[in-house]
């Protein structure tokens, strides 16, 4: 069944044409931002409506370390986002891990958007019009290009293989000791201290981990766009990639790649010209409209058409 | 006053406008049971959360091991040795009965905030769960998903995580409840077995397997203590006959 | 002089923070429900404010109207779209909400455009006390605190002094009792939600002349809604209103003396906060 998903998306660029080659990169960046999140309303039952902000200062960070007219070193980079961004996510981390429920939802909320403003207010990153990251970095080694950003085909078949690499990191880690103590906390935090889990370290080490898979999405993000703008930090981009859990599927990791397709699938669709005129300009409201119409018929997402094809997560990952 | 035990001291709890349990104090030792009996909104599971930390107490103090330990959260409590379960069944449905088990191991081992190999790369979990798993007699059901076990099953499943855990003292909330005769019939007997290694601490309706099991009763009416004592003391009480054990048994227990 | 007035500007935000806080936090304590369409119906209000002073030219006549038609589309919101998702996950409860919003913001968007508009003020109210020589204040903000304070007194009394107050804190404390009383607790909810909504929609309403209206005025006032409801403490009303001055006062003050950073001080105080309390001011049992 991924397999077959799998060799889809291996295949896309047959096609020959650059506009698809790039919108399925966009995807697969969005899926490895979706995934980071399913981690923690999936699979640990924290839903947060911050977690842009983890994407978007990654974003920002590699366009600050970029050098205006030269490449930037991919290995140099790449480490420095992602330990920025799980030292952002303890931080953070620290602070909103102890609430749960409504209040963390709230305050996620909050600290994405002081985040949002803390770039959109001041001069820190070229304010509301954004940053631009004018030339990609370079991934060589011993002075030769193993992999060049700039060019598109490249570029897909990098992201590709990252996002394999995500998916099957996340799957890892569920099945380990840890894994599974994430999800005994997640179906019963109370039953899981009476037996001698203590939540909050295993919450924080989901938390960081999900802070710096979405700083990898948010820095391979910048890359292929070359700007970034407050926009991307906003709590209306983290709902959206909280819509796209819920049309692929929370908890499942592959309901966020099947989500974050299903998401821009139908947006290029509402919005596409073509078939809808002048109407397509207000998208967004067809997009609503799928949204609550989803959360009242399908609340598990397209994910749970295919359950006959398998027992669900949790019982295949042990035993 | 027993060192390898749990005493506590004037435990009391008051919420807003109400006593939910006023200064109650009891002892438990390794190898005894002591049940705790009485009417229903007699705060014994407000007492039982205040022992196992799930509630904090109002006044009172609790020691294990020669420790005060009211300060301490559930899950300190719990790697101290203090086992509990709960009067609603808290098992994970989705995983088998012998992951459930491996769970609760998992939390005594170094390795539990391991991530990178899976949780089968680690035998001693699996060990100490199929041995868990032995102990309530669910050996037979290891594999089975949790949910699908009967109702008397998950029961023992419950107890059978808490034993994972390798606690001296155990708190049972209710662990019949629900139960026909025959699944009763051996639970009773798996308690039994129990208590010869560890300090029991039983809150139940059910006479027949209280006073099988017990030799240490504590009556406890509208939050306050209203007797104490062995199983003989308290069965011969006129004071608890009236209060609670005449209208128990003609109930049915 | 200049302090004191922007002082009075800081209690009239915090005010009108209270107003739509209020409603959230009822909504939320009572149901459990978070409705993050809250600011939507904020932005409802204020729209409907300047089409009908277009249409009327009488504010007088359009606050009730517009009040009545709030409250209606609250009460078929609530039947359709949230009564459903009452035993539901946090997550539903929050993308229901936010489709609305987006659906709120384009239905917007079609009807009125993107562009920023002015709400007159009302004849009567439209001069100012003088303070000094030189500074006056304009009637109007007074108009808004005063309005937001009765508004708080009649919510006070109502949920302190009525049957249909003690029947909405049973109904938060215990549902199913509440029930079992032959009390309709889904009537209630209903109504409750509607009256919730309505406070958004009368606050953005006397807000609009002194905010105007445009696109996103919405959302931005959900997230301070929110800020407030955390510091406040979720279901106390109480906690809303001493954590709305706070709020009012620390973004009006912090955008004077200091612009750049007034956006970051009000999350600051939130993370404050939740450092010492992370349940709020005012926990609500």
């Amino acid at each position: 069944m991924l397999v077959l998903g799998a060799m889809c998306i291996a295949l896309v660029p047959l096609t020959g044409a650059t506009f698809y080659i790039q919108l399925v990169s966009k995807i697969m960046i969005l899926a490895i931002f979706a995934m980071s999140l399913d981690l923690l309303v999936g699979c640990v039952g924290l839903v947060s409506l911050g977690h842009a902000a983890f994407f978007g200062v990654a974003g920002y960070l590699i366009a600050f370390l970029s050098p205006k007219y030269q490449a930037a070193s991919f290995w140099l980079t790449l480490p420095a986002v992602l330990m920025i961004s799980a030292a952002l996510a303890c931080l953070i981390g620290l602070l909103v891990l102890r609430t749960s429920g409504i209040y963390f939802i709230m305050v996620t909320l909050a600290f994405g958007q002081m985040l949002y403003y803390l770039f959109h207010d001041t001069k820190l990153g070229g304010g509301s019009d954004g940053i631009y990251l004018y030339v990609k970095p370079e991934l060589s080694i011993a002075g030769s290009k193993v992999v060049d950003l700039e060019k598109p085909l490249q570029f897909f078949y990098f992201v590709f293989a990252i996002l394999l690499g995500v998916y099957f990191l996340l799957r890892r880690i569920l099945v380990s000791p840890f894994g599974h103590a994430l999800a005994g906390l997640r179906v019963n935090e109370q039953r899981m201290r009476s037996l001698g889990f203590p939540p909050f370290p295993y919450k924080l080490g989901a938390f960081v981990l999900a802070g710096m898979l979405a700083g990898l999405a948010g820095y391979l993000s910048a890359c292929q766009f070359g700007f970034v703008n407050p926009e991307i930090l906003s709590w209306h981009y983290s709902a959206t990639v909280l819509m796209m859990l819920i049309l692929g599927g929370a908890g499942r990791l592959y309901g966020a790649i099947l989500g974050a397709f299903a998401y821009v699938l139908l947006q290029e669709l509402l919005a596409s010209q073509a078939l809808l005129g002048s109407l397509a300009k207000h998208w967004q409201l067809g997009m609503g409209v799928s949204v609550v119409l989803i959360v009242l018929l399908l609340p598990s997402g397209l994910a749970s058409l295919f359950d006959h094809f398998g027992r669900p997560r949790l019982a295949q990952s042990g035993g | 006053m027993t060192v390898r035990g749990l005493s506590a001291r004037g435990l009391t709890k008051v919420f807003g406008g109400l006593t939910a349990v006023n200064n109650v104090s009891l002892d438990l030792s390794s190898g005894t049971v002591h049940a705790v009996i009485g009417p229903n909104g007699a705060g014994k599971t407000t007492l039982i959360n205040m022992l196992s930390g799930d509630l904090a107490p109002t006044a009172g103090s609790i020691q294990f091991d020669g420790r005060d330990i009211v300060g301490y959260s559930s899950d300190q409590r719990s790697r101290m040795g203090l086992g509990r379960t709960y009067q609603k069944t808290n098992i994970f449905g989705s995983f088998t009965a012998l992951e459930n088990c491996r769970l609760a191991a998992q939390s005594r081992e170094a390795h539990a905030l391991s991530m990178w190999r899976s949780t089968r790369a680690y035998p001693s979990l699996e060990r100490e769960a199929e041995r868990a798993l032995a102990a309530v007699g669910l050996e037979q059901r290891a594999m089975a998903i949790a949910g699908t076990l009967s109702h008397g099953e998950q029961r023992q499943l419950d107890i059978a995580m808490s034993l994972a855990t390798r606690p001296q003292v155990l708190l049972l909330d209710e662990p019949l409840s629900g139960m026909g005769a025959d699944e009763s019939a051996s639970m009773v007997g798996l308690l039994r077995g129990l208590a010869k290694d560890h300090a029991v601490l039983l809150v139940e309706h059910d006479m027949d397997a209280v006073f099988a099991l017990a030799e240490v009763l504590t009556v406890m009416v509208n939050g306050c203590v209203l007797a104490s004592g062995t199983r003989d003391q308290i069965r011969a009480s006129d004071e608890v006959q009236r209060a609670y054990l005449g209208s128990a048994e003609a109930r049915g227990g | 002089m200049e302090f004191f007035i922007q002082l009075l500007n800081g209690i009239q935000y915090g005010l009108l923070l209270f107003l739509l806080a209020s409603g959230l936090t009822l909504i939320f304590g009572i149901m459990g429900v978070l409705n993050l369409a809250h600011g939507s119906f904020y932005m409802v209000g204020a729209y409907l404010a300047y089409w009908l002073a277009r249409q009327t030219g009488n504010m007088w006549l359009a606050i009730p109207l517009e009040l009545a038609i709030v409250f209606i589309i609250g009460l078929i919101l609530e039947s359709t779209l949230y009564a459903r998702l009452y035993h539901r996950d946090h997550l539903h409860q929050v993308l229901l909400s936010f489709g609305l919003i987006l659906i709120f913001e384009e239905l917007r968007s079609i009807f009125f455009g993107d562009d920023v508009h002015g709400v007159p003020v009302p004849e009567s109210l439209k001069h100012s006390i003088p303070l000094t020589s030189t500074l006056s204040y304009p009637v109007y903000r007074l108009f808004i605190s005063a309005t937001c304070l009765a508004v708080a007194g009649a919510m006070y009394l109502v949920i302190q002094k009525t049957k249909i107050g003690m029947t909405i804190r049973a109904g938060s404390t215990n549902r199913e009792m509440v029930q079992s009383l032959g009390i309709n607790i889904k009537l209630v909810y209903r109504w409750v939600f509607a009256f919730g909504v309505t406070l958004a929609a009368f606050a953005g309403m006397i807000a609009a002349p002194v905010s105007s209206v445009y696109p996103g005025m919405g959302s931005q006032i959900l997230i301070i809604c929110f800020v407030v409801v955390v510091i406040g403490g979720i279901g106390s009303i109480k906690g809303a209103m001493v954590a709305a001055l706070m709020i009012g006062i620390v973004d009006t003050l912090g955008q004077v003396l200091l612009p750049e950073f007034s956006g970051v001080a009000v999350y600051l105080l939130m993370a404050a906060v939740l450092l010492w309390r992370p349940q709020g001011l005012f926990k609500v049992a």
